[in-house]
């Protein structure tokens, strides 16, 4: 999830006998390994799709932990520091997944830190009031497990596996999000207010969460045929939409789409137009927050600079101490 | 960008009293109680073990995958390596 499917077209040509061979592995489900014969496209865009993930963990503490300290009671802090810690260590999962491609950690942190790498849009909107906890855990943790549960069966198998640890802990991020809309929106007018205010910013992007519409990616086919990806955007963009619109009307919240009604014969829930122009804006970087993200990860990161540093230099002193000894 | 690399590190952790420690993925550290630590952040979260490993990631020597059939085929034939091969009568019973 996360990625967002920003990859480029890559070609998967079955050309070479070593590609076939590894094509004929995928499609018996077969996992493939660091260090198996694998061809470059599927090297680079496995990389640029794992980091791409770890990156949006990383910078989705963000939005959140901006409210770790006003958060209402000491339930809700301790729970939403658990969350934003847990968010910590899948990126942590994802970036030891992404190295085993032959990348280095520190090669990654800096394409995050220089802008070079894109993460996911979700996280360059503001956290204006406490709703929008609720709002992250339930809609966009919702959205991120229903992209994560297919990549638990991706063909690459270190990321497979950082995905089963990565699901295992999101159920709660979701189900701790909802309880706050739930006590949200069974308060005081004020407090149903703020919940349908943060329904209403969240939901669109939200929904553009899971990519361009299938008619205008070109990239599922070869992650596809890869096994990277088993659904499609608009597939699972559907899967999402069908399972939290009666969640939504649970609460006693509107959704913020006129458009939006069940297919009486197949009981989906279609929905308006997205809009992909705000989509391409924000995920190039443009206004909302995505200034301030980066900054503050380039503050982490420098701030922590001398503690790596002595950290390494105390290792190689007590290293040095024991080779004389 | 850091100049210097931080050290790659596995982590193994003994889920339960009486099973083996089990591979769970690596991190990055610049020494192994730095190594221990992360280890005990990054893994084990919501009681997942009682007890954790990290070994250097170049410490370990690994088999080559293009090896595999010739280490590994040659059991596929050795049937007779396998209880099932040999023949005793059902009246003495279970063996
Ligand atoms: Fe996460
Ligand atoms: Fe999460």
């Amino acid at each position: 999830m996360y990625s967002q499917g920003l990859n480029q077209p890559t070609e998967a040509s079955a050309d070479s006998p070593e590609q076939a061979r590894f094509q004929a592995r995928i499609d018996a489900e077969d996992k493939i390994e660091p260090n198996d014969w694998m061809p470059d496209a599927y090297r680079r865009t496995l990389i640029r799709q794992i980091s791409q993930h770890a990156h949006s963990e990383i910078v989705g503490m963000l939005p959140e932990g901006n409210w770790i300290t006003r958060a209402p009671s000491l339930r809700r802090k301790a729970a939403l520091l658990a969350k934003v810690q847990d968010e910590g260590g899948h990126g942590l999962y994802l970036y030891a997944a992404a190295e085993t491609l032959g990348v280095t950690r520190e090669e990654l942190v800096d394409q995050l830190l220089s802008g070079k790498a894109k993460y996911s849009s979700i996280f360059n909107y503001p956290t204006l009031s406490w709703a929008d906890i609720g709002a992250i855990g339930w809609l966009v943790d919702g959205a991120a497990i229903m992209n994560q549960i297919p990549l638990c069966r991706c063909s690459y198998g270190p990321y497979a596996r950082a995905m089963i640890r990565v699901c295992k802990e999101e159920s709660f991020h979701q189900r701790q999000g909802y309880e706050i809309m739930l006590t949200l929106s069974r308060g005081t007018e004020a407090q149903k207010a703020m919940a349908q205010d943060a329904l209403n910013r969240w939901w669109w992007p939200c929904l553009m969460m899971f990519g361009p519409p299938d008619s205008a990616s070109q990239h599922s086919d070869t992650s596809m045929q890869w096994k990277i990806k088993r659904f499609t955007n608009d597939g699972l963009r559907q899967k999402f939409i069908d399972a939290t619109v009666p969640q939504g009307h649970f609460l006693g919240l509107t959704f913020p789409d006129p458009a939006l009604r069940q297919d009486p014969e197949t009981g989906h829930w279609q929905h308006g137009e997205i809009d992909w122009a705000e989509f391409k804006t924000v995920v190039a970087g443009g206004g909302f927050q995505a200034t301030d993200r980066l900054e503050a990860r380039r503050k982490a990161h420098d701030e922590g600079a001398w503690v790596r540093e002595a950290a390494l230099a105390y290792a190689a002193k007590r290293q040095a101490r024991k080779t004389a000894a | 960008m850091s100049t210097e690399i931080t050290p790659l590190w596995e982590v193994f952790i003994r889920s339960r009293g009486g099973l083996a420690h089990r591979h769970v993925g690596s991190l990055h550290a610049a020494d192994a109680t730095l190594a221990l630590q992360a280890a005990r952040d990054v893994y084990t979260r919501r009681g997942e073990g009682l007890s954790l490993w990290v070994v250097p990631s170049n410490a370990i020597t690994a088999s080559d995958p293009t090896d595999r059939d010739m280490l590994f085929e040659p059991t596929a034939s050795k049937i007779y390596r396998h209880p099932t091969f040999y023949e005793v009568p059902d009246e003495v019973g279970h063996m």
